[in-house]
């Protein structure tokens, strides 16, 4: 089932890991595996923020094999030593937990090249990249997941989070959304839905050079929408291609340092309630994700099959 | 549950042979008596007077507490009942099966007022998914939006929304009216077997896909008709229905009813027939 959320305060900021938490939280029945947070936080703009993973949680509920840590730490000093090659100094480094680490690091060139290098070492996978994008998931629900991270205090424009029922592939964190739109900066998706055409695109994606981390359809939607942006195409553009690119049911959202967009499949079967203010947009799987942070009365409605939005900070 | 084994005393249809076996488990099986009142009584309802109001505030109930608050308020005759900070919960005020004058100040979430029989119902907020599904008498008026499948399988009653509804609005429909303000979303009226569906604004794609029988009348522009849905002439008993409808609706007052599409089942695809598939197939 799953259940998606989504924020963007125009014009201002706000307490965004403390709203998204709240939204995600109360949409928990529709997914307690996992949950993922893609926050655009206000950071500095300087370095690159790296957040990587270097192994798997491995508590109750995980599909993933045990580990010992001690191989985690190894992991994390291969890193090191290619972020050093790639001559990316690590201007602050943060573990989080066992398995999961926040760098800052300076980098001016090709990121693609730098993802390739960085997850070319065994089980380490990048889970973003961006000068405002913190993209955290794990296993458990909205406000464990955020209390793990100490994400309650993240003040930023906008965000997007996912809650996962997980049906197609495993209870992990490579498979939990959000999704990086690798390999560009401050890119993420989330989606409520299924794919029924993913093993024909990810076959010709990966063809063209594009990289997937998972077996979840849903990681095609940002790897699709990142291969035409690549091709030149605006996000807009992209997304609305999505809506006969992508074969199935789904709504997703997709974000950027500055935008966050939202599509319907053109049956309109994964539903999507949607506030809209001058100030600010919230939507959600279900009313009462906006009604967490928003409990007075307010007009809200579902957008119509194969609609697709997107608003800008 | 009584000792059927043991019970002494048969009911009439017992006594006429009509039923022979001996029960010696547990059954929810319940025979027909004509003679006991209990068969003339209609479970689960209450006798209320509308002019008893009270309010209910469900800001800190789940839609369990919430039903079973309403379910007690009725118990003691209360006939007008307003729900406070209904905050787009699910599923509240399902299975009411009396007449009710019941009133949310708020917003509902999915499945909202399912199943009810009789009341009338105000919504002066927006619904999310299948409100009122399986409605099978009674009106239901949202003010606002309405999310998708609205009005799923309802059997009668009138279902008003005054702003827009999502897709697959009326699926299944069985009878009834379902009567919408603005737009409606893809699939309206898919697989309708019998009511009237009335859109004042525009629809999406496969509008009427696969109905049996029923009507859907659209004042906007139409995305695309579905299998088997045809267009039909508009009639002077289809306008005279229209205004009786959208009076008792209360919108629609300036709309230009003879302008509206009247969309019917071309019937092409019933298998109400003794053709076989192959003769079937030739006909369509």
């Amino acid at each position: 089932m799953c259940g998606i959320a989504g924020l963007i305060h125009r014009g201002k900021s706000s307490n965004v890991g403390e709203e998204l938490q709240n939204m995600l939280q109360a949409l928990k029945h529709r997914g307690p595996d996992s949950t993922g947070y893609a926050l655009y936080a206000n950071n500095d703009g300087q370095n690159f923020i790296l957040r990587f993973k270097v192994g798997e949680n491995v508590g109750e509920g995980s599909t993933s094999v045990n580990e010992d840590e001690s191989v985690y730490d190894e992991r994390k000093k291969i890193v090191d030593k290619k972020l050093s090659e790639l001559g990316a100094p690590i201007i602050k480094e943060e573990k989080l937990t066992p398995y999961s680490y926040r760098y800052e690091v300076q980098y001016g060139k090709d990121l693609m090249w730098f993802s390739q290098a960085i997850e070319s070492i065994e089980n380490v996978e990048i889970l973003s990249i961006g000068k405002s994008l913190e993209l955290i998931k794990d296993l458990g629900d909205a406000t464990a997941v955020s209390e793990r991270y100490g994400l309650n205090k993240v003040q930023g424009t906008h965000g997007i989070g996912h809650a996962r029922m997980a049906t197609e592939s495993g209870v992990d964190i490579k498979s939990a959304h959000p999704f990086w739109g690798y390999p560009f900066a401050d890119v993420s998706v989330v989606h409520n839905g299924q794919l029924t055409n993913y093993w024909n695109n990810r076959r010709a994606l990966e063809n063209k050079g594009m990289r997937f981390m998972s077996e979840c359809d849903s990681e095609l939607i940002a790897v699709f929408l990142a291969e035409k942006m690549r091709n030149g195409a605006t996000l807009e553009e992209g997304m609305r291609e999505s809506l006969t690119g992508l074969d199935g049911v789904f709504t997703y959202f997709v974000a950027t340092k500055d935008s966050l967009g939202m599509a319907k499949d053109t049956m309109a079967a994964k539903p999507l309630v949607l506030y809209e203010s001058d100030d600010l947009v919230a939507m959600g799987s279900e009313e009462i994700a906006i009604r967490s942070i928003l409990p007075q009365e307010i007009d809200t409605y579902d957008p119509f099959d194969g609609e697709v939005k997107v608003w800008q900070t | 549950m009584a000792n059927l084994k043991t019970a002494e005393k048969k009911t009439k249809a017992q006594s006429m042979g009509m039923h022979t076996e001996v029960l010696t488990g547990k059954t929810q099986q319940k025979f027909f008596n004509p003679d006991e009142a209990e068969n003339f009584f209609y479970w689960g309802t209450h006798d209320v007077d509308f002019n008893k109001r009270t309010e209910l505030d469900v800001k800190d109930l789940d839609c369990k507490q919430a039903n079973e608050k309403i379910d007690i308020l009725m118990s003691e005759g209360y006939g007008t009942i307003v729900i406070k900070n209904p905050q787009g919960k699910h599923s509240l005020g399902v299975g009411i099966l009396n007449k009710l004058n019941l009133i949310f100040e708020g917003s509902l979430g999915y499945f909202g007022v399912g199943a009810i029989d009789g009341p009338i119902v105000t919504v002066k907020g927006r619904v999310g998914w299948s409100c009122a599904e399986n409605m099978m008498a009674g009106k239901v008026v949202i003010e606002k939006n309405a999310g998708s499948c609205f009005g799923a399988a309802i059997r009668g009653g009138d279902l008003i929304c005054k702003g827009s509804v999502g897709a697959r609005t009326g699926i299944d429909q069985k009878g009834g009216s379902i009567i919408v303000g603005g737009d409606a979303g893809a699939f309206t009226g898919f697989m309708m077997q019998r009511g009237r569906i009335v859109i004042l604004g525009d629809v999406g794609i496969n509008l009427g896909d696969s109905m049996y029988d029923g009507t859907i009348y659209v004042g906007g522009k139409i995305g695309s008709f579905g299998s088997d849905a045809v267009e039909s002439p508009i009639t002077k008993s289809d306008i005279d229905w229209l205004t009786r409808k959208l009076k008792v609706a209360e919108i629609g007052s300036n709309v230009d009813l003879s302008k509206m599409t009247k969309v019917v089942a071309g019937k092409k695809l019933w298998n109400y027939d003794a053709l076989e598939p192959t003769e079937r197939k030739g006909a369509i």
